[in-house]
């Protein structure tokens, strides 16, 4: 399943462009809130308006920040860099030109590795600072879509918010791959703090160039680039889409010509948006308004230091004390899950218990109640102590549910609490146990006969009847321990 | 005196880029202006200066940057003020690849 995207001969070839809006507190060159969601145009000024004269200064937070997502990727990061104009004329950039970063990138040449079943490593090729454009309001149409558009209403609040593109060498090879690499990059990201990378409010962004080429070559075909997939899974369905387009030209013996498209979710379709060769006319030069950026190698060695741990060694460690690679993978990506993670296997001393617990229960309530593992109102603290009651036999499993959703419920109750209010204590004792299935034996004599005379299955049935007769709150394994016991007898 | 000489279509390009509309007695012109100066170009290209690092900026000094702190920017209504036509909230544009 992790393998390569290949199909009559023929294998993908994937590199990616991520855009990630950097979480500082002002824009790249000037004072403006960055901040998403605010009413339109309320966070502008003559600098993200491109007002005559009006002069950018580089942000010191977004630079610092750019260095750390440069520095967890692996990238050599250049005793200085510079800042380049991208000419292009579109409304969303006032000054008819982006301020981005050309032949001196602040990160260069990095590499990515993606652990777990068929691992594999993408090469970075650079990581560039640079701001983002206005916002497009467009009326008629599609929602957001440009074609079709009656008109269209710019909100500069977006303009000059700090944008980190991160540009991946063409290493990646099917659609899988690419969601599982920017997973984990998605996580390295926001375990380092740099930005929130919500996709959904556009805080992290792929683009996807996508070509084939015959299995065992070197060449590369025609590719084409796939805009802004908002979603991981659209990501996958739509490489997956073109993948399939280029391959049908290709055995149709048509050639695939180097656009730019656009996915659509809701049809699987791919749209051309606008002929390649003239947008891509950037005549990029170096932006004199602003000074080259400088990096004191001490300073930065200091800066990989106070990384924090990332997905990838959180991802050994967790293989390491005995999580299978998929539970280490998932709780490796998500940071709140993975700290909550580590607070509870350090209470109850079994990480894989814990990790059952935290990927079944509590997962499932976070998801339900939309709640992020570090805002749950069961703490580790307070599922320690009913892993507790678990562990010791007190209660079965069972019984466990109905404790933690008591817990969830209730933030002041203690599991001990609700498991002795409740009275769900196990009925445990060998003379209880014993009434109960002789009780179910003497009323099944049917089961009975059907057991002795071969059918295994039967004992299922009698452990349910027990069960149910114990109000539920009979430890499963001891019952069958004893029925069997029984019916052997 | 130059090596480069501009075509007719080639100007024509560059304009396109520019967004500038040019009749052919422009385009002609042009072409001879923008040669003249690629000329010039030529001239300083021809010097020994395969050394000297391009000068981007007069300053000297690296690293002008300026501290993370947001404070507001322009009212709204003095945001909007010199938009040709403005909505309540924003700045609106005549429609995009109709």
């Amino acid at each position: 399943m992790s393998g390569a995207w290949q199909r009559d001969g023929y294998e993908a070839v994937i590199g990616l462009e991520i855009h990630v809006q950097l979480a500082t507190a002002s824009k790249m060159f000037c004072g403006c809130p960055n901040r998403y969601g605010d009413e339109p145009n309320t966070n502008v000024c003559m600098v993200c308006l491109a007002h005559p004269g009006a002069l950018p200064v580089a942000n010191a937070e977004a630079v610092r920040q750019s260095a750390r997502v440069g520095l967890a990727l692996g990238c050599r990061i250049p005793d200085a860099s510079e800042f380049s104009r991208k000419q292009y004329f579109y409304p969303d950039s006032p000054k008819a030109y982006q301020i981005s970063q050309y032949d001196q990138p602040l990160c260069a040449e990095g590499s990515f590795h993606v652990p777990g079943e068929g691992a594999f490593t993408v090469r970075i090729t650079r990581a560039h600072l640079e701001e983002d454009a206005a916002k497009m309001i467009h009326a008629g149409g599609d929602a957001g879509r440009i074609q079709g558009s009656a008109g269209s209403v710019v909100d500069f609040n977006r303009a000059g918010t700090p944008l980190l593109e991160i540009v991946t060498e063409p290493d990646i090879r099917s659609p899988e791959q690419a969601r599982r690499f920017l997973t984990l990059l998605r996580a390295t990201v926001v375990a380092i703090g740099a930005s929130d990378c919500d996709m959904e409010k556009g805080s992290l962004r792929a683009d996807a160039n996508v070509s084939i080429r015959p299995i065992g070559s070197e060449e590369y075909g025609t590719k084409t680039e796939l805009k802004n997939m908002n979603s991981f899974r659209f990501l996958e369905r739509g490489i997956e889409a073109e993948l399939e387009r280029q391959l049908a030209l290709v055995r149709a013996g048509e050639a695939v010509r180097q656009e730019t498209l656009h996915f659509d979710p809701a049809t699987g379709g791919l749209t051309s948006l606008r002929s390649k060769e003239e947008a891509h006319d950037y005549r990029y030069f170096p932006e004199p308004d602003l000074l080259p950026v400088t990096q004191d190698q001490d300073g930065l060695a200091a800066l990989a230091g106070q990384l924090p741990e990332l997905p990838v060694a959180r991802f050994a460690r967790l293989t390491g004390i005995g999580l299978p690679e998929a539970t280490a993978l998932l709780l490796a990506t998500e940071p709140e899950l993975a700290a909550y993670f580590d607070d509870l296997a350090a209470r109850i001393g079994d990480p894989k218990v814990a990790a059952n617990w935290v990927l079944g229960e509590l997962q499932a309530h976070l998801n339900a109640d939309g709640l992020t593992a570090d805002a749950s109102p069961v703490t580790p603290e307070r599922l320690a102590g009913l892993v507790a009651l678990v562990v010791d036999g007190t209660i079965n499993q069972t019984s466990a549910k109905e404790v933690f959703q008591a817990l969830v419920e209730d933030t002041a109750a203690t599991a001990a609490a609700v498991v002795e209010e409740r009275d769900l204590g196990q009925v445990g004792g060998a003379d209880e146990l014993g009434a109960i299935v002789d009780e179910v034996l003497a009323a099944h004599p049917e089961e009975v006969e059907a057991f002795r005379g071969g059918r295994e299955q039967v004992i299922g049935f009698l452990v349910g009847q027990c069960m149910k007769a114990s109000g539920g709150r009979a430890d499963a394994k001891a019952l069958q321990g004893l029925l069997r016991e029984r019916l052997s007898a | 005196m130059s090596d480069v000489e501009l075509t007719p279509d080639e100007v024509r390009h560059v304009a396109s880029l520019a967004r500038l509309g040019l009749d052919d007695v422009e385009v002609e012109r042009l072409g001879r202006e923008l040669t003249s100066i690629l000329g010039h170009v030529n001239t300083i290209a021809q010097l020994p200066i395969a050394d000297v690092p391009p000068t981007k900026h007069a300053n000297p000094h690296g690293d002008a940057l300026r501290s993370d702190v947001a404070r507001s920017g322009a009212p709204r209504q003095e945001a909007l003020a010199n938009a040709p036509d403005p909505t309540a909230e924003g700045f609106r544009v005549p429609p995009i690849g109709a």
